[in-house]
């Protein structure tokens, strides 16, 4: 390890000018921040991993939550779209990593349009995180949860596919309940669209074909699929009937689910935020060439630093939110 | 800092062709989930470390290249990953071992949680 201060500058260390660690004063307060946001995010990510231990047999399959992409609608698309949004978030990394090096050859079009691509790149992940939260709010099959608090779906016995509510319900009874896709309005305005738990009941009487899974995961990582009998058993124990997710509960099964969730993905989404608001910020300074009347770019290093810090946390929440 | 000024553009993409083939191979094994990783090594299954080790992998590229740390000295590089690597496994071990611990309080106690 070199020297923290250095030798020939004995006689005015505290004169000013020295530059410890060999950094600048802005670089290293940059990667003090992030190094303390990385713990935030650890923290994070150990108590979602706490959780799912806690519930390592029955906790949601991600891939068959996260499964839809753009204008494919009823295919069966799991976690080719995460993958895209991770791809354009690498991608905007690679045009900050040339912006700066464009940077330090004091190019200042060339940074400019870099800083662009990047800012395109940022909204793009915005968007695109938004139309993964819309899915994950409005939910695709719906679910019935048990006084236990136990989410059950509901599975076609001759194709084994998952079931929707509405392929074999209708809802007739007054449902008094908020939790639905379309939140408190949808009391009001769609009474017609609410299912009851006795809707539920009666249709899977009608409807010989369909049985009911389980939160339980079998020995082969599957959820447990029970038998007609047990499945009308089961069924007894419904209280609410659960589309879409909230805070509060949620149709892919471990209430914690959603909320870990909402709460992962919202912070890094707002990290991303912030990073495309100060990207914006840069992208100004560079075409009003503040940083050409200054002879450095170090500032677009900085807040570079901090997108790809961006980046490196989103790596992880792949990780373990989309891929373990 | 590279004081020579001098152009890292090949190295840039170098590392984002390692960065999306680590990431391809990690979706086409998260979308077949092969059979043979369906085994318990430590714990946990082989395809959930295969995925861990990509996943640092990457973050080293990202850290080492993009951040570009490799240009720090190491006095400085130090100072960012030493407390990262001894505080995250700190914690990490503390609540996974937790976690299971309720996970088997949960099993084995005398109440059922699914009713």
């Amino acid at each position: 390890m070199e020297a923290t201060v250095t030798t020939a500058t004995e006689g005015k260390v505290w004169g000013g000018g020295n530059r410890p660690l060999g950094a600048s004063y802005g670089k290293m307060m940059i990667w003090y921040f992030i190094l303390s946001d990385a713990l935030t995010f650890s923290g994070f990510l150990a108590a979602y991993g706490l959780t799912r231990f806690k519930f390592i047999d029955s906790w949601p399959i991600a891939d068959e939550v996260f499964n839809h992409f753009p204008f494919l609608h009823g295919v069966d698309a799991p976690m080719y779209y995460v993958a895209l949004m991770t791809f354009i978030l690498i991608f905007s990394s690679v045009t900050m990593v040339l912006a700066v090096d464009a940077g330090h050859q004091m190019k200042r079009s060339k940074v400019a349009w870099y800083m662009f691509f990047t800012v395109i790149g940022g909204l793009i992940f915005l968007g695109s995180q938004a139309w993964e939260w819309k899915n994950f709010i409005q939910g695709s099959y719906g679910a019935v949860e048990t006084k236990g608090g136990q989410i059950l779906q509901f599975v076609d016995a001759d194709t084994g596919k998952r079931l929707a509510l509405s392929d074999f319900a209708t809802p007739n009874t007054e449902a008094k309940q908020s939790v639905n896709v379309n939140g408190i309005t949808a009391e009001v305005d769609q009474a017609e669209h609410i299912y009851a738990v006795n809707d539920i009941v009666e249709g899977f009487n009608a409807n010989q074909n369909v049985l009911i899974r389980t939160e339980k995961l079998n020995e082969h990582g599957h959820k447990t699929l029970l038998t007609r009998e047990q499945s009308a058993e089961k069924l007894k124990s419904a209280v609410h009937v659960v589309e879409g997710a909230n805070l509060i509960r949620n149709e892919y099964g471990n209430k914690q689910f959603a909320d870990f969730f909402f709460f992962i993905t919202g912070f890094h989404g707002f990290h991303v935020f912030t990073g495309v608001v100060l990207n914006i910020i840069i992208f100004f300074n560079v075409i009003l060439g503040t940083y050409e009347k200054r002879k450095s770019y170090e500032m677009v290093e900085k807040v570079g630093l901090y997108w790809h810090f961006v980046d490196l946390v989103w790596v992880f929440v792949f990780t373990f939110f989309y891929l373990v | 800092m590279a004081h020579a000024h001098a152009s890292n553009v090949k190295r840039i993409w170098t590392v984002f062709f390692i960065l999306s083939v680590v990431t391809i191979v990690e979706v086409i094994l998260g979308i077949i989930r092969p059979e043979w990783s369906m085994t318990m090594v430590v714990g946990m299954k082989i395809l959930n470390w295969i995925f861990i080790i990509l996943t640092l992998v990457k973050a080293y590229y990202i850290a080492w290249a993009f951040m570009h740390l490799e240009g720090e000295k190491g006095s400085f590089r130090w100072s960012i990953v030493l407390p990262l690597i001894i505080l995250i496994p700190y914690l990490i071990a503390l609540l996974l071992t937790e976690g299971h611990y309720i996970h088997e309080v949960m099993r084995e106690g005398f109440i059922s949680w699914d009713f």
